[in-house]
């Protein structure tokens, strides 16, 4: 009985296992299947069109690279130096722990929340309106928390002789940060600012609060109209015909690409920086 | 540098980094203030105790409810069926890694379960609307194209791997010598998992739970997609209804007047939404504390 | 990896961006944003796609807010056209006009708007206009549930309602034709400004009953069934009438056949505004009829054109009942 007991319990596990994989699996074919063959060249550079298969798919390429770097030119500073902030000066003052408090309360707000805020902060009191910037920013402050936690639990791990040796040569405090500890942090801080921007590129839900345009040309400027590929296979799978659904999952596959590279790029940092100080 | 110089550039660099830390008191305070006001503006005109028990919300039409029930029943039928399947599922796949499996069989789905939490959820909304809306379909008659149970299967799915690795972080928390200590005494794998592991991991597992049922609750794109807009007080998976995060995105949308009754009631909704997922993530940053507490 | 890398990399960095804001900094004047009715929507999308074709300078975005919506950005000034389902109203020419922002109005199709039901439903086939606002009528929340309810042979299922939300001009339209007041219905149903979420909805479900644009409908007539619409008028055409091109041209089709508009800002026109404008209604009719709407002769289409190059702001059609009206006479008249 017990024997039964144990192997069902094992048995169990798999299953479940198997269900999570089944139902990954299937959702990758399908996309993949119906999507596959329509990613032609001229999908990849052509502009939207009212006809399925002639719209093409680079106004929202274009709008997501953009986004993505104004996001990460904003973001990275920003998160970055809050968690040095947090980690290496606020240890003891009680101002640094209800930082952390809030911080991590707004890792769990959902992303919506922050369109709510993005919309009237930045699109209607800061009047930039359905801009890239307005995007960008509001998605930089999405994206914040996840940076803060990744930079302190890189500078965690940077050992403590380190920073002594620093300073016993005579260094001051910020020497150390800049020139030992920030780079010894250098591939946990980069893991979490990947990661970071790979959930970015994902991110619709904000981004339709603050007004996104349905039909738009590729963008010149950072004050043009744009749209960005979550935003497109939203825009394409709300739409009844079905050579439009092919269309989402086409411009699927591509975001998947996106965002699988870059999560495998930080794996590849995690764990190349996890060889180097063991102490 | 002089000295001087360089104390100025120390204080400066300190103080610098204290900004960046406190963009996310401004972000809190701004989210708070945006929130708050037009939600202020919003009850002045609506009682709250309308807002509360009102069975019906059709704030935008001529015979206007203000109730927020119908919005809350969406969310939390759509909740509860995520949650059926991600508890189970997850915490069958947590004891299983933590418990029985060996280094080869983690290697494969650890990655798997990461994997499945780096997809964005318009892929997923996609999934539900496009695919497992019309299975259903093929075996329950009467599913309407927009209904809860498919986006509640697949947001199971979606928060599968964060109830999978947190209770499985949780498991191993619990030190060997415990499950030693159980071994010795003659029980077998099955028992010991159950009646002194997964006890001890209690409050940790509890974590993971509140956590998946917070993101649950604040998901936006899989119901937008595949769930439907018609606000309805109901339990009935089968039809359509509308959750607190697709009636924000469905106004937002539109773009009604702002300052009218109509607009304020995204302010409304996005406080209520705001304030579960607050009160669940305060709940569990206790249970967390207790957690570690316990192997310190 | 030292900190010399990563010193370099955001150098890197910096010089992409400085690039890419420099290319930035200037806002572009050929910019034409457009908004509003998701039953305009198609013909604007159509008239800009192949107009870009053309002129590669020229940057188009359009949304789907509704035309409640896409008259509120016009008057903020965020937008240089409006794509409308129903006229402008008294109030909201008041805050365009608050905040100078005078407007052109430009008719550009007719529209009929479709009632649909599933292919599968096999127990309606015509229905009447005293029918439908039975099922519309604000007094119908929460009480009219189920089909057994409207007429006793049908079925006693739920009736599940999908309808145009309230940003919408076709919601204005359904409800002034149907319920006899503009903006005068029930709650309780799917509202939502983009068409293509209802044709969504009803295509997916047996017992459901929706109304959008008549272009929708002829873009998904496999997943949809068109109900006729009697009006009880025999000088409209006797009997219950089917919507169809024909229908909608000759008028027969009572009383949901309606002008659609475009809304041009005043003072947006550049060189730019001018070619896109020229280009829309001197092409449009076989773009218009592609989508499947339904042209205006091109006599109006004359007349309307007249009236943009004139700059002839203000409206003709705001704050009188629009059901069943002569344009080309209307834009004669105003043209004195």
């Amino acid at each position: 009985m017990k024997a039964f007991k144990n192997s069902f319990f094992k048995y169990l596990g798999i299953f479940s296992t198997v269900v999570g994989v089944v139902f990954l699996i299937t959702l990758l074919v399908d996309v993949f299947y119906s999507g596959m063959s329509r990613i032609t060249w001229d999908f990849v550079t052509g502009s939207l069109s009212r006809h399925a298969h002639m719209s093409g798919i680079l106004p929202a390429i274009v709008g997501t690279f953009l986004i993505m770097l104004l996001t990460a030119v904003i973001a990275i500073p920003i998160g970055v130096g809050a968690g040095v902030y947090l980690e290496e000066y606020g240890k003891n003052n009680r101002f640094a722990a209800f930082l952390e408090i809030n911080i991590a309360n707004l890792a769990g707000v959902p992303s919506i929340i922050y369109g709510i805020l993005g919309l009237q902060l930045f699109s209607r009191w800061m009047n930039l309106g359905a801009s890239f910037l307005a995007g960008a920013l509001t998605l930089s402050l999405l994206i914040l928390p996840i940076i803060i936690v990744a930079t302190r639990s890189a500078l965690k791990t940077v050992p403590l002789s380190i920073k002594e040796a620093s300073y016993a040569l005579g260094a001051t405090k910020w020497q150390t940060i800049w020139n030992h500890v920030l780079p010894a942090a250098l591939g946990g801080i980069l893991t979490g600012i990947i990661l970071a921007l790979s959930r970015a590129v994902g991110e619709t839900a904000p981004l339709i609060v603050i007004g996104a345009k349905v039909f738009v040309s590729v963008p010149n400027s950072v004050y043009d109209p744009y749209t960005v590929l979550p935003l497109q296979i939203f825009n394409w799978v709300s739409r009844p015909q079905e050579a439009f659904a092919t269309n989402a999952s086409a411009a699927i596959v591509i975001l998947l690409l996106i965002t699988f590279i870059m999560n495998f790029s930080a794996i590849y940092f995690r764990n190349k920086s996890q060889g180097r100080y063991k102490s | 540098m002089s000295l001087k110089q360089r104390m100025f550039k120390e204080r400066f660099m300190e103080v610098l980094l204290m900004l960046c830390a406190t963009v996310s008191i401004v972000t809190t305070l701004g989210i708070l203030f945006v929130l708050l006001k037009d939600s202020i503006g919003f009850f002045s005109k609506v009682s709250l105790l309308e807002f509360l028990t009102d069975t019906q919300w059709t704030p935008l039409f001529e015979d206007a409810h203000f109730g927020i029930l119908p919005l809350l029943s969406g969310t939390f039928l759509i909740t509860f069926i995520a949650i059926l399947i991600a508890l189970p599922l997850g915490m069958s796949i947590a004891i299983y890694l933590s418990e029985y499996a060996d280094r080869r069989v983690k290697k494969i789905i650890k990655p798997f379960l990461e994997i499945l939490s780096s997809i964005p959820t318009v892929v997923f909304g996609y999934f539900a609307l496009v695919f497992v809306t019309p299975l259903l379909q093929s075996f329950i008659p009467g599913l309407a194209g927009f209904n809860s149970l498919s986006p509640g299967i697949v947001m199971g799915i979606m928060i599968l791997p964060m109830v999978a690795s947190l209770s499985e972080d949780a498991l191993n928390a619990v030190p060997d010598s415990l499950r030693e200590g159980s071994y010795a005494l003659g029980s077998s794998q099955v028992q010991t998992a159950f009646r002194v592991v997964v006890p001890a991991a209690s409050s940790g597992i509890t974590v993971s739970v509140i956590l998946a049922i917070s993101r649950a609750i604040g998901e936006t794109m899989i119901v937008a997609i595949a769930a439907g807009q018609q606000p309805r007080l109901t339990l009935n998976p089968l039809v359509p209804i509308e959750t607190i995060t697709a009636y924000i995105v469905q106004v937002s949308k539109g773009d009604v007047p702002q300052d009218s009754l109509g607009y304020q009631t995204i302010f409304a909704a996005g406080l209520t939404l705001f304030v579960l997922t607050f009160l669940l993530n305060s709940v569990s940053f206790y249970f967390n504390k207790k957690f570690r507490a316990q192997y310190q | 990896m030292s900190h010399r890398v990563g010193y370099n990399f955001a150098r890197l960095l910096a010089w992409l961006v400085c690039l890419s804001l420099l290319g930035a900094c200037q806002r572009n004047e050929n910019l034409i944003i457009i908004d509003g009715s998701s039953t305009v929507y198609p013909i604007s999308e159509a008239v800009a796609e192949e107009f870009l074709k053309l002129e590669e300078g020229a940057t188009i975005a359009i949304g789907e807010s509704g035309t409640g919506g896409g008259f509120k950005k016009f008057s903020r000034g965020e937008i240089q056209i409006a794509n409308a389902s129903r006229p402008i109203t008294e109030s909201e020419i008041e805050a365009c006009l608050a905040n100078n922002y005078p407007f052109i109005e430009l008719p550009v199709a007719y529209d009929g708007l479709a009632v649909v039901v599933h292919p599968e439903n096999d127990w309606v086939d015509s229905i009447t206009v005293d029918e439908l606002r039975r099922i519309w009528e604000p007094s119908a929340q929460g009480t009219i549930t189920r089909w057994s309810q409207i007429r006793p042979d049908w079925p006693d299922q739920e009736i599940r309602l999908y309808g145009a939300g309230v940003s919408s001009g076709t919601y204005d339209y359904f409800t002034e034709a149907i319920v006899g007041t503009k903006r005068s219905s029930r709650g309780d149903f799917t509202a939502s400004e983009d068409d293509n979420v209802l044709v969504q909805g009803v295509s997916q479900d047996v017992l459901a009953l929706g109304y959008f644009g008549l272009a929708y409908y002829e873009e998904n007539k496999s997943k949809l069934k068109a109900l006729a619409i009697d009006d009880l008028n025999e000088e409209n055409g006797k009997g219950a009438v089917l919507p169809s091109f024909e229908n909608v041209n000759n008028a027969s089709y009572q009383p949901l056949t309606r002008p659609e508009f475009i809304y041009v800002s005043a003072n947006a026109i550049n060189p730019m505004m001018e070619k896109f404008i020229h280009f829309y209604l001197t092409e449009s009719a076989d773009l218009v009829k592609e989508v499947g709407y339904v042209p205006l002769s091109e006599e109006t289409y004359q007349l309307v054109l007249e009236r943009f190059e004139n700059r002839h702001t203000g409206s003709l059609m705001a704050g009188r009942n629009n059901v069943g009206v002569d344009l080309s006479q209307l834009l004669k008249e105003a043209a004195k």
